[in-house]
């Protein structure tokens, strides 16, 4: 696609818009707008300012019901990131993006790419980036690339984020043949800035300087926003060459060159150059601002030689921004990325003309009014036929296993449940010396320290795609709803979340049905438990040969902990502790991971998430948390109450003994994946005032075992009896042996 | 106590250095950027904090051995300045030669960050007389090149001469003979691959490293 000839000189047909990924329709809106046809530069320029990545033309619609406000929200999504109040002066900056298409393709650099891109939009904003997150998914461990994926993606994040030098903290990995042909890479960022240091990509004036910062521009990434914003096939490992090289020590110095020149006032605005690179980011300040650009591309720092107009304006090169400064300031701010040893190029001017005007080797290639490339982008009502509910399961199809114990081992050494050590122990949990929990910690968020404060942010990552799949609206609900359970799980008031919205085809109504569930959804469970959503991305077209991902929205979320002193992990359990459930159980294992490990079944309803309930028990736990009383939390969701209780086993150190209910069929209650729920362990002498006293459901399942280290399950006057040792192998122990080939 | 911590661009963990000597010393040290040639007057400590210096894309710490700060790095280290050198400044040390031995990529081929317990090999140096006998710290690891490497020789030189400081118990990275941390044969320059700035706080978990710049405070009297 590249064009080597001279590019005003080459006539654009309908032709070419189309294999630019344009439609006939959008082609006539261009030819409308220009009142001629575009060149190739201009054609180039529309084509991923209008792809589906850059635009959202097909999920604006939807998006536009996502709650995007709220006391705490300082920037809601629009901007890089979004923004949250966190006190005393201080803003948390996060979002959560997507670099699915990349990581497929070339598994190393376009995690570590991935990675690189979310830390821009944050620091791009003026926050120092203090966490790192990623929710992983990979195809069925038998899949014959799905190792050799894992161990790319993996070794690309922590490439990445171990040399620039951010914590990675937590996240989650699942395995599902579903993801066979497409995997999924979400990297979240968190930053921390002083609200009256931040940064915005609004707010240039005509007359300031463009200046460019960062790494040359190669031919790396062109039409890497275009590839990302369609299906793949048999051939897709042909697109290699559009997934971009990342360079983390460059972004290190990027980092701190810029954060040195935020402590100024010269920035009027600022963008980095991440999908659609230069042209993006121009446009995106210039439409923002109301202002016209004019820029000499021959001023353009490159890596290669005779780049042409359309290389420039498409590569998506990495770790450079775009910066409009305020007039004069200009060889300040050179001199601080000379200090850092980064390119600095004044390579233009905003103008009142409206237009965005470019000039190459003394030619004009490109002259069009800004306003269409935004306001013009296409948007898309795209029709979508929900699927039918599924069929409730009949419990007495199920059988009961022959021993809880056995099951409980199965599910706990399975893909999704079993530890991801071997993932985690690659990634720099420590650096910045601020990580209070990690996954190592294994607690519901992880939580970063606000530096130089008893103040800490928890964070966490969450979708269960499995019931997104079975319902999309509950699944959309539910999401959300255990991301705020999980901030609550370690005593920190939900903020607001940011969500990286993963689907198939949407021009197919039933993935677009499963889009537009979702949302709604995830916007009615924003709205109960009052956490907005302040930014996000949405990634599409994940299908290969016409087979598409679950439906996987996954969510990001981050809660404020006043006081580090108080937080409760999933580790604290002491023996002879007593082990309450707070929340209904019914006993739901519709989509349950019991039914799909022990059973091979994946069907049934997804369970119920009562929002109402959701928030009030999260704020019962939060209330245990502030009084002291509980010694460790863990949100019931995959598995049930039975891994519940064993992770906290396993982490805690400590045997536990849990009594199931009934005569027979306890696998229900056992493992059952009822919303709304956590375990808390709390001490005998506090046990009794604490059931007495709760203004929600409340109910004790178990003991932490004075000596013994097992998890006993007692059922009907039956014992099962498993040794924590053997617990602890089993879940230890899959993950390492099937990245050596067992 | 005056102390220093030079930054290289890539170097992560200076800030880290700065506050964990602070608090353990009382004084915040100077940070000294790698492209100045002189170093404050009347130094007791010295620095080199973890991180990726130039990226690491040539051999780790190769670079960065050769900035312009460290000629008034090896001139302190000779007047006997104490100098500490915290993984990627374990291996700047080894590549300017103030230090015996390479760091070659771990066994495992992949990056390690995990808690570690050491046992400290020698307990009457300049870097841990504070621990006052105490013969097992933890100090978490992070790292990619952190495999101690030197000959047979040099190996038992090290041992014979109580130059081995710290030692893995549990090797996370195929060091020879266990080696997590040696110092040179005055006794004055320490490179390790644990962080003890990673240990300098509650809430890291621990507070191991404290002792090591408290050390250092200490001797320097």
């Amino acid at each position: 696609m590249t064009d080597t000839l001279d590019s005003t000189a080459d006539a654009v047909t309908e032709a070419t818009a189309l294999e630019h990924g344009l439609s006939k329709d959008e082609y006539a809106v261009i030819l409308d707008r220009l009142g001629r046809a575009p060149n190739r530069v201009e054609l180039g320029i529309f084509s991923v300012m209008w792809s589906e990545h850059c635009s959202y033309k097909s999920s604006r619609t939807h998006l536009a019901k996502l709650p995007t406000t709220g006391p705490q929200v300082i920037q809601g999504p629009g901007e890089n990131a979004g923004v949250v109040d966190i006190g005393d002066g201080q803003a948390a900056i996060f979002k959560m993006e997507s670099h699915n298409h990349p990581s497929y393709i070339e598994p190393y650099q376009g995690a570590a790419t991935g990675v690189g891109g979310i830390l821009r939009d944050v620091f791009t904003m003026g926050a120092r980036p203090v966490a790192l997150m990623n929710a992983l998914r990979f195809g069925s461990p038998d899949h014959p690339k799905t190792r050799q994926l894992v161990n790319g993606v993996v070794a690309g994040i922590g490439g990445y984020g171990n040399c620039v030098g951010v914590p990675t903290v937590g996240g989650e990995t699942n395995f599902h043949a579903g993801y066979d042909g497409n995997i999924l890479v979400n990297a979240m960022a968190v930053g921390i800035a002083d609200q009256d240091k931040i940064f915005y990509a609004r707010g240039a004036e005509p007359g300031q300087p463009i200046v460019y910062v960062g790494s040359k521009t190669g031919r790396d990434g062109i039409h890497g926003a275009t590839m990302a914003s369609a299906e793949f096939d048999d051939a897709s490992d042909e697109k290699r060459p559009t997934v971009q090289v990342g360079d983390p020590f460059t972004e290190k110095l990027l980092i701190e060159a810029c954060l040195e020149l935020m402590a100024t006032d010269a920035i009027a605005a600022i963008q980095d150059m991440g999908a659609a690179g230069l042209t993006s980011s121009s446009v995106e300040m210039a439409d923002k601002g109301g202002v016209g650009v004019e820029l000499d591309l021959d001023q353009v720092p490159q890596r290669e030689a005779d780049m042409t107009a359309y290389e420039m304006m498409l590569s998506e090169s990495q770790e450079r921004m775009l910066m409009i400064l305020k007039p004069g300031r200009e060889s300040e701010a050179e001199a601080i990325f000379d200090k850092w040893e980064l390119d600095f190029a004044v390579i233009g001017k905003t103008t009142d003309s409206g237009r965005m005007v470019l000039t190459h080797k003394g030619e004009t290639v490109c002259d069009i009014p800004v306003a269409p490339l935004a306001d013009d982008a296409p948007k898309y009502d795209r029709p979508y036929t929900p699927q039918p509910k599924t069929a409730p399961i009949k419990a007495e199809d199920i059988p009961e296993p022959a021993d809880y114990g056995q099951a409980l081992l199965t599910l706990l050494a399975s893909p999704d449940l079993a530890s991801k050590r071997w993932i985690w122990e690659q990634y720099d949990r420590h650096v910045m010396a601020d990580t209070v929990a990690n996954s190592e910690t294994q607690g519901d968020a992880a939580i970063v320290r606000i530096h130089g404060t008893n103040k800490g942010l928890a964070i966490t990552t969450d979708c269960t795609p499995r019931y997104c799949k079975a319902d999309p609206y509950e699944g959309g609900k539910q999401a959300v709803a255990e991301a705020y359970r999980n901030l609550c799980a370690v005593g920190a008031t939900p903020l607001a979340i940011t969500d990286c919205l993963n689907f198939g085809n949407p021009e197919r109504p039933e993935i677009m049905a499963q889009f537009v569930g979702c949302v709604d959804g995830m916007a009615e469970a924003c709205r109960a438990l009052g956490m907005p959503v302040v930014s996000g991305n949405v990634s599409l077209y994940n299908e290969t040969n016409g087979v598409a991902i679950p439906p996987t929205p996954a969510v990001g979320a981050v809660g404020l902990i006043e006081d580090l002193d108080k937080v409760v992990g999933i580790g604290g359990a002491k023996a002879g502790d007593v082990l309450l459930l707070v929340g209904e159980t019914t006993g739901h294992l519709g989509q349950s991971l019991y039914l799909r490990e022990i059973h091979g079944r994946e069907d049934g309803p997804p369970p119920p998430v009562d929002l109402e309930a959701e928030r009030r028990n999260g704020e019962f736990v939060r209330r245990l948390i502030a009084k002291g009383l509980a010694h460790a939390v863990h949100d019931v969701s995959d598995g049930g109450v039975a891994v519940a209780a064993a992770e906290m086993a396993l982490a805690s150190k400590v045997g536990v003994a849990i009594t199931a209910r009934h005569d027979r069929a306890n696998a229900p209650d056992l493992f059952g994946e009822d919303q709304g729920r956590f375990m808390v362990s709390v001490g005998e002498s506090d046990a009794r005032a604490i059931l007495d006293s709760a203004d929600v459901t409340v109910t004790e399942v178990g003991r932490a075992l004075p000596s013994e280290a097992v998890i006993m399950i007692e059922a009907a006057g039956v014992v099962s009896r498993i040794p924590l040792a053997d617990l602890r192998a089993a879940h230890e122990g899959w993950l390492p042996g099937y990245m050596r080939g067992r | 106590m005056k102390s220093a911590v030079i930054v290289f661009p890539g170097s992560n963990c200076d800030r880290d250095c700065r506050d964990a000597v602070e608090k353990a010393t009382g004084t915040a040290p100077a940070m000294i950027w790698h492209r100045e040639s002189d170093l404050p007057d009347g130094l007791d400590l010295i620095v080199i904090p973890g991180g990726f210096s130039f990226g690491d894309y040539l051999r780790c710490g190769a670079i960065a051995g050769r900035s312009p700060i460290m000629g008034a790095v090896k001139d302190a280290a000779e007047a006997g300045v104490a100098v500490v050198g915290i993984c990627n400044g374990f291996q700047v040390l080894c590549e300017t030669e103030l230090l015996p031995g390479a760091l070659l990529r771990n066994a495992g081929l992949d990056f390690v960050c995990r808690r570690q317990d050491l046992e400290i090999a020698n307990g009457n140096t300049r870097f841990t007389a504070a621990y006052q006998g105490g013969r097992q710290v933890n100090f978490p690891v992070a790292h990619h090149d952190g495999n101690y490497f030197a000959d047979a020789d040099t190996l038992d030189r090290l041992e014979g001469e109580g130059q081995v400081v710290f030692r893995y118990q549990g090797n996370p990275n195929g060091s020879a003979r266990d080696i997590a941390g040696v110092m040179n044969a005055r006794g004055n320059v320490l490179g390790l691959m644990p962080h003890p700035d990673r240990a300098a706080d509650a809430r890291h978990g621990g507070t191991d490293g404290l002792a090591l710049f408290r050390s250092v405070m200490e001797s320097a009297g």
